[in-house]
């Protein structure tokens, strides 16, 4: 008879999540599979709603990266004003952005994965935390404190509050940066910049230690996806949208992201609320595709701020196979923390900054809107539609931990099959399971905003792991 | 010149324990806020006229075992008022509770958030929490006008809207429809707000109205600021004789 492993709930993740280890009765791993196991409901919620209410509305989905939802949002409703938005008001939704991916980069890397990577996977479960990190490595933890303080300082300084501010709106942004903002912004570049090139110092050399768990971390080729710009290089706000081969190179030509309806499916299985987005050309499940920070960093020309693409030169070093493994998922999320925290001193050193237009105001001008942009965790979308009178009809939300569900769930596999043989599992190996979905840094309350009718199955487990009873609903 | 007043249209009256003087024509509304007494209040606006709706601002009166509310109560000689005892502070919180459960009110994503007579009433009256259940009903938003939206969801059913139009703008474009918990304030007769043939599009209701219920078109959460100071200038200057 078979046996299932049941990892429940899954740690150190954003949201709730559920592993199940199916096994063949020689104690072999048959598939692994990832269960998230919430509900939301926000594409209904919004239904009959203003439309100016989207960008704050939306934010509520995520308590971790409201900004992600408030740029996609605010510029699916600049598709519904077809309104350009004022190149100040731009470059502040961009700063932003980045400041978002800085705190959420630092969260994931910091709080949520530096217990596995310098205490070690196989540390007791009771130590394996960040409290723990405080005591043995002090310096790594306030840095990790210092880059997430930084995201928030500035989400905060723009916005007026460091969750769900409701400052980015359609056509801009509701108020210009001040003086003393930007002043204050400038100060604390510094001491986030010692922190992260602190962090990078120690990290490197310590991948040498993980060469079992890079071999097997979701290692595997796949598509890459994410936003470009123009020229190919590294974006988060706009861009064109591309698809790339593991190697790097573009599997087609970039489009715009508007168009992602004609290059992506979304299929749906009975076991999980996430759904599974896949490449049409490919087919489901063989368009399994990968984004977010280390999509991003395999697929584009440089990064564009010179201590960033000196990093990415070195990551490069890496074979094309290595760069397959989903624990460079770690490295990629330094890289870009990095990045952000240029680019946001590049922007905010322009004296343009300051420009007091930084919002368009116009009547819905079109019946449907797309918007697009990078979380931190990968190509964020959102899709809209209005009646005459700009009340929201129907909506569709497409979310970067969405986009890593093949893969995920491809990776935990790979994993179990490679830790676990015979059915006495030791708890460092299925921290190891565990460990493969941290790399990618899920958000689940994002990622399961969807409502409809979901078919769900529950699965009850003896005390044994057998399953003993199975309880379907159509 | 304004008329002398005779000792027979003053009177003596204690509230909250202070002695204090008052014309028969006022109310105990309008008697506490001279003394700086400030009566929490939701249909009462400065400016219109009152119908004692909201009964948020019930007060207790010595001698009669009924709360009774201060905007449309007249003082009257030996009267003893207390405007803030225990048995108030409950009954006002079980309002404020009660008209969040009725409808669909969702402050962190409200046009009004920041700037709402209700978020600021829940605070004054300490609602923590809402203890009852909510009846979240089904109601559809208006944004057929070109300028400005009514949100049901959001309705309190103060009538300031009603009374604004009828009284100031002399349009009588909206009133209610139903009785208790089904009641709506609409345009017309029923028709979409932007179908109306009597709204002057003044947008008076919008400025009265003390929630994200009525609101301007293209506003973002938290962006619509209510401004009010035209309503005491508008009935004043209607008051001066000519």
């Amino acid at each position: 008879m078979s046996k299932t492993v049941t990892i429940d709930p899954v740690t150190r993740i954003e949201g709730h999540a559920k592993i199940t280890i199916m096994m063949n009765d020689d104690g072999t791993v048959d598939e692994a599979r990832l269960h998230i196991t919430q509900f939301r409901g926000f594409e209904r919620i919004c239904e009959g709603r203003p439309f100016y209410e989207m960008p704050s509305l939306m934010a509520r989905i995520c308590g971790i990266c409201p900004v992600s939802h408030l740029v996609a949002s605010a510029k699916a409703c600049d598709a519904l004003l077809a309104v350009a938005v004022p190149e100040t008001g731009a470059r502040l939704r961009r700063i932003m952005n980045l400041a978002q991916i800085v705190q959420s980069h630092s969260l994931s890397f910091f709080h949520l994965s530096a217990p596995d990577l310098l205490l070690g996977m196989d540390a007791s479960p009771a130590s394996r935390n960040i409290m723990a990190l405080v005591s043995s490595h002090p310096q790594a933890a306030k840095d990790g404190i210092a880059l997430r303080r930084f995201g928030q300082h500035i989400i905060e300084l723009l916005g007026g509050k460091r969750i769900h501010p409701a400052w980015i709106v359609p056509g801009g942004v509701s108020a210009p940066l001040t003086q003393e903002h930007r002043d204050e912004i400038l100060a604390t570049i510094p001491e986030a910049m010692e922190a992260v090139q602190r962090t990078l110092a120690w990290f490197k050399p310590s991948l040498k230690k993980f060469r079992e768990e890079i071999g097997v971390f979701a290692n595997f080729p796949t598509l890459l996806m994410g936003l470009v710009t123009p020229s190919g290089d590294l974006e988060h706000y706009d861009g064109r949208l591309r698809f790339a081969k593991p190697d790097g190179t573009p599997r087609m030509e970039d489009v715009a992201p508007e168009r992602f309806n004609e290059f992506i499916g979304e299929a749906v299985e009975d076991w999980t609320y996430l759904k599974f987005p896949y490449f049409l050309q490919d087919g489901y499940p063989d368009g399994i595709y990968r984004v977010g920070p280390l999509a991003r960093l395999n697929m584009v020309g440089r990064c564009g701020t010179p201590l960033a693409d000196a990093e990415l030169e070195e990551y490069r070093q890496l074979s094309v196979e290595e760069r397959m493994s989903s624990f460079h998922y770690h490295w990629a999320r330094l890289i870009e923390v990095l990045y952000g925290i240029e680019r946001i001193k590049e922007i905010v050193s322009d004296p343009d900054i300051l420009d007091t237009h930084v919002r368009a105001h116009a009547e819905p001008n079109r019946s449907e809107g797309i918007g697009v942009s990078e979380a931190p965790r990968g190509t964020l979308m959102h899709h809209y539609k209005i009646d005459e009178n700009g009340l929201i009809t129907w909506s569709n939300l497409i979310i970067a931990t969405g986009h890593n569900n093949l893969a995920m769930n491809k990776g935990i596999t790979q994993a179990a099959k490679h830790y676990i043989s015979g059915f006495d599992i030791p708890e460092p190996l299925l921290n190891r399971v565990e460990a493969v979905i941290r790399t990618y840094d899920p958000c689940l309350s994002c990622s399961t905003h969807a409502f409809g009718q979901m078919p769900i199955r529950m699965q009850m487990v003896d005390s044994k792991g057998m399953v003993v009873k199975e309880v379907s609903r159509q | 010149m304004p008329e002398t007043l005779t000792s027979s249209e003053v009177v003596t009256l204690t509230i909250n324990g202070q002695e204090v003087s008052a014309r028969t024509d006022e109310t105990i509304m309008e008697v506490a806020e001279e003394q700086g007494i400030r009566i929490p209040a939701l249909c009462h606006i400065s400016g219109l006229s009152d119908i004692g709706a909201c009964r948020l601002c019930v007060v207790e009166i010595q001698g009669s075992p009924k709360l009774q509310p201060a905007c449309v109560t007249r003082v009257s000689e030996g009267m003893t008022v207390s405007t803030h005892t225990d048995r108030l502070r409950a009954h006002r919180r079980t309002i404020v509770e009660m008209l969040f459960a009725e409808r669909n009110h969702v402050c962190s994503v409200c046009v009004s958030n920041g700037h709402c007579d209700l978020q600021n009433l829940a605070v004054e009256c300490g609602m923590q929490e809402v203890t009852l259940p909510y009846l979240a009903p089904k109601l559809q938003v208006d944004a057929s006008h070109k300028r400005f939206v009514m949100d049901p969801n959001r309705c309190v059913m103060c009538t300031r809207c009603v009374r604004v139009c009828d009284e100031i703008e002399g349009a009588h474009t909206w009133d209610i429809m139903g009785r208790g918990v089904d009641s709506r304030v609409i345009t017309d007769l029923g028709k979409p707000w932007g179908e109306s043939d009597t709204c002057t599009s003044c947008g008076k209701c919008v400025q009265v109205c003390p929630t994200g219920a009525l609101f301007e078109k293209g506003v973002s959460v938290a962006e619509m600021t209510k401004r009010r100071q035209f309503l005491p200038y508008l009935k004043t200057m209607r008051e001066v004789p000519k």
